[in-house]
């Protein structure tokens, strides 16, 4: 094993590094400076390529470059930064460029501060950015998954051709643990059927303009293929104590890790308390927390740091079937076990 | 080897299979469009170098967002202005292609103004064709950064007035400014003798292109007879009269002999060649046996408090990668923020087996205060039972918890005794396993060349006596 | 001397977008409107017949790439491939 201390950040660029990932593009923004500084750091020693780039804005445009010439690419950022990637994230879903962007979330709106929140959510998961697309989001929760996740976050890249975003907050960020390295990849996907070489090997071409209005309704129903495929196919979460559990907490990223303290904690009193955490944002684990009910759920308590953006996905899944209640905290601000174990009392007192 | 005969260049394709609707043997510009002159030189250029197959074009968003229809070159289509960011990372990705950033005067010199500054700046191994129409065509004739003063656009229906919409920006001048830049150029459409002038600047531009000569930039004063509302040759005389007096013909910038070939680096790729270089190592994992750890100090929640440096994320972190090495989980958490900038400084750290949850001592096990504010703020948080390690030095107060075990040790004065205030980090570590026995002095020593890498021996050395001061101060006093 | 074929401008007259560029440059003024109209509307522009003395002008001045083929002086059809 291949151990080592370090922060989430640095954990997502060694992912990055072992992955293949060949360049990286990016502008500073705290608390995800530390990506690009750790970019900066290991990949020249790899004869790889960083540039930090003028903005965000590049930074995306640049990493649509490398994609389209058939690089494993990443850049990371936060909030004020993934707003200004939107366009370029549009165009790399338009033109099925397959590329991996971290986000560090922080306080918002505005220039909001550097906290941890959860409030690009509906940016990331949503889409963001103009036309119907989807990017695969995957959310981490600790140093190793950051470095993991960002593997996996080039495998289903190039998998689907697709931007991935590995979307956490500050707190996985900032925050050290062990990481066990994984083996650098042996062999990297040929893309020699769509990527531009100038030689020509394919249709030589990366673009994502259809004058015509069937050629572009029809590439919007092949794209809606591709979701509906990866809604299929790679939906992950995670569960806690849920097997005999009557109160599902849901969360993910650094509050799945308080939650799962909150259950320790509730169990130790005789609450059925069980998390149930979404790995993967875009795909939603609809149907598994659908299906919360008809497992013994009475009550799903969802705790984000955001005002209300992960829980309209969960509304969603449970279409009212049972109550669903949001907990959240703002501004940088990190609910402590003890805050919601007191919220579960005051709303489920009844329960036992 | 001398033409016989002038027709269309190899560097088009023959059918123009990308382009929409029946129409696939002719361009989309509108009749006498200077684009449409412009493709032809470097189509041509393409052919007598031999590049074709060794281009990679972007294409912008302007009348020309359709490039990629006529040339058999790789292409890209960008987001509008940032053609120079696209072109950027194609050219890194591929070092050894021509890569041609199109671009008209709005997407240039406007939206993506900073896009080609840093670019040209950067030095970039890319060529630049700058169409300088005056005017935004595609959206259908609005003031473009380089529109003249008092020129009527649908955007300007007064003529450009410069007390509200400024000057007509001269990018050749702008670019000029930079180091980097190996060759910039300004010349123009506007009749037979300059159309050969930018024949022969293309072809320039390419050439060095080819021998990857960094960063070329070709600005072409040229028409859009649609927009400007005017028949085609009336366009060019205007060229003649309006724009060329205002932006002068003419190299701005050739390095000529001087010019640097600019390489990029091979991208390491072989498994085991990757680790090396980064130093990762199977075989590094240290794995310590564990000694008797009492029952209460195996699962810890530890906060480490006090000023900014006084070592704590030090403490915090070296705390964290000592555990590790027997075989723990640990996560160390840094309070950021503005607070980092006040003084004050904490961090939290989990020594345990299994998963760990919250990441923040909110209710730590042990809370290592290093100064008095820390100790009246987070004293009341420590767990019934837990443990409470101050420094003594500097905290005159004592603490008011008496269901916690509480240790005062002179952790600044013993670091200052050892001749260096900063090792007071590991002072505190030695202390630490001494109370708790989670961890062996030998052990923690053996470490400290990993923990101190890069730092002088006299340095390990010194925080070595502090481990084991720590250590014994525990032993003897408590 | 070459065959008195050449030089010679030849203009695709469906591929002309009648904009008069190539008319404007010609040095010896051998080029001309056409009074008839291509398949797409415009009147296209013509060769004269006679004249042509193969500096290419009308060949770079025109925007469209295959609207235009200039056969040079020294162009022997025997020797293209
Ligand atoms: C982000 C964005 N903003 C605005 C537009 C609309 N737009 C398309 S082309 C263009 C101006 C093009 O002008 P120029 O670059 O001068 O090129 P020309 O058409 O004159 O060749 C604008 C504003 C767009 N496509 N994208
Ligand atoms: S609008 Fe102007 S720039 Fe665009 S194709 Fe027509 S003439 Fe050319
Ligand atoms: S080649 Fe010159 S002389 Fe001949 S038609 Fe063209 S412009 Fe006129």
């Amino acid at each position: 094993m291949a151990r080592m201390l370090m922060k989430g950040n640095y954990a997502s660029v060694y992912g990055a590094a072992m992955a293949g990932c060949t360049a990286y593009y990016g502008y500073p923004i705290t608390p995800a400076s530390e990506i690009a500084e750790s970019a900066a750091a290991l990949f020249p020693k790899l004869g790889r390529t960083f540039v930090q780039a003028e903005s965000e804005v590049a930074a995306i445009n640049m990493v649509y470059g490398a994609a389209g010439s058939g690089q494993r690419v990443m850049t990371g950022s936060s909030g004020p930064g993934i707003s200004l990637k939107m366009e370029g994230i549009s165009y790399c879903a338009g033109a099925a460029l397959p590329c991996v962007i971290v986000d560090i979330m922080r306080g918002g709106p505005g220039l909001g501060n550097i906290g941890p929140e959860q409030s690009d959510y509906n940016q990331v998961v949503k889409g963001g950015g103009h036309g119907n697309y989807r990017c695969i989001v995957l959310a981490p929760a600790s140093c190793q998954e950051m470095c993991d996740f960002t593997f996996q976050a080039f495998e289903l890249a190039d998998k689907y051709r697709i931007p991935v975003f590995v979307l956490t907050d500050g707190v996985i960020g900032q925050m050290m643990e062990s990481v066990v390295i994984p083996e650098p990849v042996k062999e990297l996907p040929d893309k020699s059927d769509y990527a531009v070489f100038g030689t020509p090997l394919n249709k030589n071409l990366v673009n994502s303009i259809y004058i015509d209005h069937d050629d572009l309704e029809n590439w919007n129903l092949e794209l809606l293929k591709k979701y509906k495929a990866i809604e299929k196919a790679e939906v992950k979460f995670e569960e806690y104590m849920m097997d005999d559990a009557e109160i599902a907490l849901i969360g993910y990223g650094s509050v799945s890790r308080v939650l799962r303290t909150v259950v320790d904690d509730c169990r130790a009193k005789g609450l059925k308390v069980g998390l149930f955490r979404p790995i993967t944002l875009f795909p939603f684990p609809k149907n598994e927390i659908a299906a919360l009910p008809g497992r013994g759920i009475k009550n799903v308590l969802t705790v984000e740091l955001s005002t209300g953006q992960l829980v309209d996905d969960v509304d969603l899944a449970l279409s009212g079937v049972i109550k669903s209640d949001l907990y959240f905290r703002l501004g940088g601000n990190v609910p402590s076990a003890d805050e919601i174990s007191n919220k579960i009392s005051e709303l489920y007192g009844e329960v036992k | 080897m001398k033409k016989t005969i002038l027709k269309k260049p190899k560097g088009f394709i023959d059918v123009y299979k990308h382009k929409a609707g029946a129409e696939k043997d002719r361009t989309h510009y509108c009749p006498g469009c200077g684009h449409g002159i412009l493709h032809k030189l470097i189509a041509e250029a393409m052919e007598d170098l031999d590049i074709v197959d060794d281009t990679i074009l972007i294409s912008p968003v302007g009348c020309s967002v359709f490039a990629y229809y006529y040339f058999d070159t790789g292409n890209f289509q960008a987001a509008h202005g940032r053609a120079p960011a696209v072109a950027t990372a194609t050219s890194r990705a591929n070092p050894d292609k021509v890569v041609i950033s199109y671009q008209g005067d709005g997407d240039l010199a406007a939206i993506g103004g900073n896009n080609i500054i840093q670019a040209a700046n950067r030095g970039e191994n890319i060529v630049v064709f700058f169409v300088n129409n005056a005017i935004y065509g595609m959206t259908g004739g609005q003031m473009a950064p380089t529109t003249l003063e008092g020129q009527v656009t649908t955007t300007t229906p007064y003529g450009r007035n410069t007390d509200t919409d400024g000057y007509p920006m001269k990018m050749c001048e702008v670019i000029s400014q930079f180091t980097a830049p190996t060759y910039v150029e300004r010349v123009s459409l506007h009749d037979a003798p300059h159309i050969r002038k930018t024949r022969a600047a293309v072809r320039k531009a390419l050439q060095n292109a080819k021998e990857r000569k960094g960063f070329q930039f070709v600005e072409v004063l040229s028409t859009c007879p649609s927009g400007w509302k005017m028949d085609p040759v009336k366009s060019m005389e205007w060229v003649k009269e309006k724009m060329l007096p205002l932006y002068p013909l003419g190299v701005y910038r050739d390095k000529g002999d001087e010019a640097r070939v600019i390489n990029r680096p091979v991208p390491i790729m072989e498994p085991a060649t990757v680790w090396e270089k980064l130093g990762i190592s199977a075989d590094a994992d240290v794995d310590f046996p564990r000694g008797d750890v009492p029952e209460q100090y195996k699962k810890m929640s530890i906060r480490v408090a006090g000023f900014g440096g006084q070592g704590i994320m030090v403490t915090g972190q070296a705390l964290a990668s000592v555990a590790l090495e027997y075989g723990y989980n640990v996560s160390w958490l840094p309070s950021y923020g503005p607070e980092m900038r006040g003084g004050t400084a904490n961090c939290s750290v989990n020594i345990q087996d299994g998963v760990i949850g919250a990441a923040e001592a909110v209710k730590p096990t042990m809370l290592l205060a290093m100064n008095r504010p820390s100790l009246e703020k987070f004293e009341e948080s420590v767990v019934p039972g837990g443990t409470l390690i101050y420094n003594s030095t500097l905290i005159d107060i004592e603490p008011t918890r008496t269901d916690i075990k509480v240790f005062a040790i002179p952790i600044t004065g013993m670091a200052d005794e050892l001749g260096n205030t900063r090792v007071q980090s590991l002072v505190n570590i030695g202390a630490y396993a001494a109370i708790t026995g989670a961890f062996r002095v030998e052990d923690i020593v053996s470490l400290l060349p990993k923990l101190f890498k890069g730092k002088k021996q006299a340095i390990i050395d010194l925080n070595a006596k502090a481990v084991k001061a720590g250590f014994d101060f525990v032993k003897e006093n408590f | 001397m070459a065959d008195a074929k050449y030089p010679r401008s030849e203009v695709n007259l469906d591929k002309c977008k009648g904009c008069g560029l190539c008319i404007a440059a010609c040095p010896k003024k051998v080029l001309v409107f056409s009074s008839k109209l291509n398949s797409k509307g415009y009147h296209y522009a013509e060769y004269t017949g006679t004249g042509c003395v193969g500096c290419g002008n009308c060949f770079y001045n025109c925007p469209e790439p295959d609207a235009i083929t200039v056969y040079l002086r020294n162009y022997d059809p025997e020797k293209e491939v």
